[in-house]
């Protein structure tokens, strides 16, 4: 019996703290973890566009031509999904929404060209495993390792052991190998065997 | 003796968070005849399975319905890892099943607030919504996002939940109870609530069989059917579930269902939590589903049974997906309790069924 069932839980509500805040003036706090925004970190980027393929709302657009990465944050769903491909580490989802514009700018960030060689020589093998999916990028941090020491450096060693490049390539292609399909990875290999 | 008259009732109405027509053939004030229409939110997102490949499609398919979002992508990624027989880590089972119960809670929470604001009372409402926050904070501790969460792939999940975060889950949903069974209380014991919903929109228990009734929607009309009593996943860990029925197969019990599966579900995350094993979230998902291959999966989202189908073709896109949600099942039933019930009370007897149009027409 009795109507004000909720009798206690509204009169105790009228001494205790309001639950909203006075927004704008005051904002609730934002957790580390929470999906705000899209960062790139340009002295890793290496223009790949593997964030450009994989985005869901094709937002993300690399163009090597002139070394920029930009995106549309008014189209972007901040589903994450381009930080989990990106092989570099370069993009993070952080804290903090875009904040609300009369113009729906893109957020364009231009990758350094001290980067540039580094870059070039990645983009260029970067088709190679096309079959393959995300984990493939995996072994490129070693790669572009590589390819960033000084060019006549670079040279030098290649020249100096043609053997044990031969030897990091076949440990590349294992790699590469391991992460595609069986019958891909049969396909791939007896190719390879005819080949030789 | 009245003329019939049709009432139009939709698809914009204060009490419908989203678009449905109905045709109410009234003589007299009563209901003889409601026919229900959709179309209004159709997004064509079945055909978009073509144009994203089947990693992508998890975000689409979270997206189709703001309330059910965990439970759709949820859904999806287990239907995808039937087709490609992937295995995932039993940890991920449990992260995914503490996130969709704790999605279930909030859906049941926001459904009561709707309900009391169809009823007129506002208080309720708000409160509702006031304990319904705090869970929504936790989502966004943990996933990094309130409604919609993005941590659900194609072979596990995104992000870990610490023993920390666990804690506090159990903290949080153990501080709610006492607000949250005063809340009930005054559901299920007010004169005002009662006489509003106590006899109201009657589902027989055999029509509620014969038309295939999901969810809690079913199980108010005594049909013992609850998905998680097959044990899909973490499910099956669970030391006992029993699905809540209720006999009185009107509004009153369909209340009182959904309000005691908020209890129950923050049993089952206790349990769970308590007994989650360690080790990996996730397991690499190489290739591509095969040709010919054909899945199908059943979840249970908070308002019933969705059934999820997916076809390969070999290449990364899907060749179909299809999803049956619990309110294309539900419309049916609607119509029928309409049939016979007071115009004043069309309202609350749509509500009952917790209609989602958007799951509905995707």
């Amino acid at each position: 019996m009795g109507v004000f069932k909720l009798g206690k839980m509204t009169f105790g509500s009228l001494f205790k703290k309001p639950e909203t805040v006075l927004y704008p003036i005051e904002t609730k706090p934002q957790p580390a973890g929470l999906k705000g925004h899209i960062e790139i970190d340009v002295s890793t980027c290496i223009l790949c566009g593997l964030c450009e393929k994989s985005c869901p709302t094709d937002c993300i657009t690399v163009d090597k031509a002139t070394s920029t990465w930009s995106t549309n944050p008014f189209a972007c769903i901040q589903c994450g999904y381009c930080v989990t491909v990106c092989p570099k580490k370069s993009l993070s989802m952080l804290p903090g929404y875009h904040v609300a514009n009369t113009v729906k700018d893109r957020v364009v960030a231009t990758v350094p060209e001290k980067a540039k060689p580094a870059k070039k020589a990645d983009v260029a093998k970067a088709p190679e495993p096309a079959k393959a999916d995300e984990p493939a990028k995996v072994v490129e941090p070693a790669k572009s390792a590589d390819h960033a020491k000084p060019a006549a450096e670079a040279k030098a060693a290649e020249a100096a052991s043609l053997e044990q490049g031969e030897l990091r390539i076949d440990a590349e292609l294992e790699a590469k190998l391991a992460l595609m399909s069986d019958e891909s990875a049969a396909k791939v290999r007896a190719a390879l065997q005819a080949g030789k | 003796m009245g003329q019939k008259s049709i009432i139009p009732f939709g698809p914009q109405h204060p009490v419908l968070p989203e678009p449905l027509h109905l045709d109410l053939v009234v003589e007299d004030e009563v209901v003889l005849e409601a026919i229900p229409q959709i179309g209004f939110v159709h997004r064509g997102l079945e055909r978009l399975v073509q144009k994203k490949d089947y990693n992508q499609f998890v975000y689409v398919a979270e997206r189709i319905c703001g309330i059910c979002a965990f439970g759709h992508s949820m859904g999806y990624a287990e239907t995808i890892e039937r087709l490609m027989g992937v295995e995932i880590p039993k940890r991920a089972e449990y992260l995914r099943v503490i996130w969709h119960e704790l999605s279930r809670i909030h859906s049941h929470i926001l459904w009561l607030g709707l309900a009391a604001d169809a009823f007129g009372h506002e208080s309720l409402f708000m409160h509702c919504w006031r304990l319904r926050e705090r869970i929504l904070d936790l989502f966004e501790k943990t996933t990094g996002g309130r409604v919609i969460f993005s941590v659900v792939k194609v072979g596990g999940v995104f992000r870990d939940i610490d023993k920390s975060q666990l804690d506090e889950f159990n903290h949080v949903l153990e501080g709610i109870k006492d607000e949250y069974s005063q809340i009930v209380n005054a559901f299920l014991n007010e004169p005002s609530v009662r006489n509003r919903t106590y006899g109201v929109g009657v589902l027989s228990s055999e029509d509620a069989h014969n038309l295939s009734m999901v969810g809690p929607f079913a199980r108010a009309s005594a049909v013992n059917y609850d998905v998680r009593m097959l044990g899909n996943g973490a499910y099956g860990d669970l030391s006992d579930f029993q699905p809540i029925l209720s006999n009185n197969c009107d509004c009153y019990a369909r209340m009182e269902v959904r309000a005691a599966e908020v209890v129950q579900s923050i049993e089952i995350i206790k349990e769970l939590s308590a007994r989650i094993p360690d080790g990996e979230i996730a397991v690499p998902v190489k290739g591509s589903p095969a040709f010919g291959s054909e899945a199908c999966n059943v979840l249970e989202q908070p308002r019933g049974e969705c059934y999820y189908f997916a076809k390969g073709n070999g290449t990364k896109y899907l060749d179909r997906m299809r999803m049956r949600t619990p309110t294309s099942q539900n419309l049916a039933g609607m119509a029928v309790a309409l049939k016979g019930c007071d115009v004043a009370d069309v309202n609350m007897i749509v509500l009952t069924i917790d209609p989602c149009i958007s799951c509905t027409e995707r």
